[in-house]
């Protein structure tokens, strides 16, 4: 389980996120909505332990994934190596399926700028679910992508987290994407932001 | 023979034009001998293994310097690139010895450790760290932090992040280091065999220059610059075009 309680994250002088405090079961989804310039990435990283620095206490299992606005693949490596690299202990043959699962399995001795946009970021969705995470989070990765691409990707990360059911922490200001993962929305508002009263949506299973 | 070896020739050849007009506008060979003249002493040197024998110790020395000019070089670049506060303190040491003239380095290396090889390959070292450090701190500075995100979330081991995280995105800077490395190395290393010592190039041109044998001083020059072309392009090119071929692929 995650357990998140920042009680204060400040850049000098300037206070940005204030109390908040949230948990994530296995197998949940959480997505945080918010206008952009709120402070919704600055969570994150502290979330995913990218920035230590902030005053509270977040507990955080080991295998966790990440997936980027932008695909963070490593472009002088081979798409299959993207995979291997980052999971020593997956072999070859499991890096294939992967490849296979998000329909890039042709590609796999192609540098990633070989690839285009769309399947660069399959790879990096790829690259999330082969370690298994027990915890995956995603910054607003279906934002710049026209209508057809993201309707993909949201199937493929649907469909991703229905087989791996990892707990999922996804940042965005699209509420409809949360609604479609079917996401326990928490609003970040304010100056310094902390968590809006909840609203209990309909598509929320008690 | 491809385009790419074509140019380069064509380019040398050209060179060599030039001495030959210069030399014949010149007419006197003390001064400035034709090309072909040369071959005779050269094939001379190569028979006595005298050549060979100065040309390998200078070689020597260089791959040393080199090794080790790179390898700390690069180790407090990037340690200077990723950590601002060691900057901080490291950077003053940095602009002292980058202005340091390398003759200065050469005497004080050969007056405190003494007329010896270690002193020789210190010297070397020294002059060049700065300049390894410089160009590698610049490439740190510029790594890109979503890919150093990524590492950290999914736990990248650190030998496996510097190798194919960092080490690939700092390609470029090394190879400019290197190539613009072997350079100036190997010109330091001939003003230190110059200096104090009694074997390689350097002390060969040394000999040479106190006869006023200009033909002896170009045999032994430009034997070593073949070596470092040959380094050049059997090594230094291939190597650069192997990590490139991501851009181009």
């Amino acid at each position: 389980m995650i357990r998140v309680d920042v009680t204060r994250k400040t850049y000098g002088t300037t206070q940005v996120l204030g109390r908040i405090a949230f948990e994530i079961q296995r197998g949940e989804t959480v997505a945080i909505l918010g206008p952009s310039g709120i402070g919704k990435s600055t969570l994150l990283r502290l979330v995913a332990g990218i920035d230590p620095q902030f005053e509270g206490r977040i507990d955080r299992p080991d295998k966790m994934a990440i997936v980027f606005q932008e695909p963070t693949l490593l472009l002088w490596r081979s798409v299959l190596q993207n995979l291997t690299l980052i999971h020593p202990t997956l072999s070859d043959d499991g890096a294939r399926a992967m490849l296979d699962k998000v329909g890039i399995a042709n590609k796999s001795g192609l540098f990633p700028g070989q690839l285009s946009l769309g399947q660069q970021r399959r790879l990096s969705l790829a690259r999330a679910f082969a370690g298994a995470p027990e915890f995956l989070i995603m910054d607003e990765p279906f934002v710049s992508l026209d209508a057809k691409t993201a309707e993909v990707m949201l199937t493929l990360t649907e469909a991703l987290i229905a087989e791996v059911r990892p707990a999922t922490l996804f940042v965005t200001h699209a509420r409809p994407e949360a609604e479609r993962l079917r996401a326990r929305v928490l609003e970040l508002r304010g100056s310094p932001a902390s968590l809006a009263p909840r609203l209990v949506s309909g598509l929320e299973k008690p | 023979m491809s385009d790419r070896g074509l140019v380069p020739a064509l380019s040398l050849f050209g060179l060599l034009g030039l001495w030959i007009v210069a030399a014949t506008l010149g007419d006197d060979p003390t001064v400035l001998p034709q090309p072909w003249s040369l071959v005779g002493p050269f094939l001379q040197e190569v028979q006595s293994g005298d050549l060979l024998f100065h040309l390998g110790h200078t070689l020597v020395r260089v791959i040393w310097a080199f090794v080790l000019a790179m390898t700390i070089g690069m180790a407090l670049g990037l340690v200077m690139g990723r950590f601002p506060a060691v900057d901080r303190w490291l950077d003053p040491w940095l602009v002292v010895f980058l202005n340091l003239p390398a003759l200065v380095l050469i005497v004080l290396c050969y007056l405190w450790i003494g007329l010896n090889e270690t002193a020789a390959i210190v010297a070397v070292t020294l002059n060049k760290v700065p300049n390894v450090t410089t160009m590698i701190r610049e490439g740190a500075r510029s790594f890109n932090p979503d890919l150093d995100a990524m590492a950290k979330v999914y736990r990248m081991p650190p030998v496996a992040r510097l190798r194919h995280v960092l080490l690939p995105q700092l390609a470029p800077f090394i190879a400019a280091a290197a190539r613009s490395g072997v350079a100036v190395i190997w010109k330091i290393v001939l003003v230190v065999e110059f200096l104090g010592r009694s074997s390689g190039i350097g002390f060969k041109i040394h000999l040479y220059f106190q006869l006023f044998d200009v033909a002896m001083v170009l045999v032994y020059a430009l034997s070593f610059i073949m070596v470092m072309l040959l380094v050049e392009w059997s090594l230094l090119q291939p190597w650069e075009r192997r990590v490139r071929r991501w851009r181009t692929a």
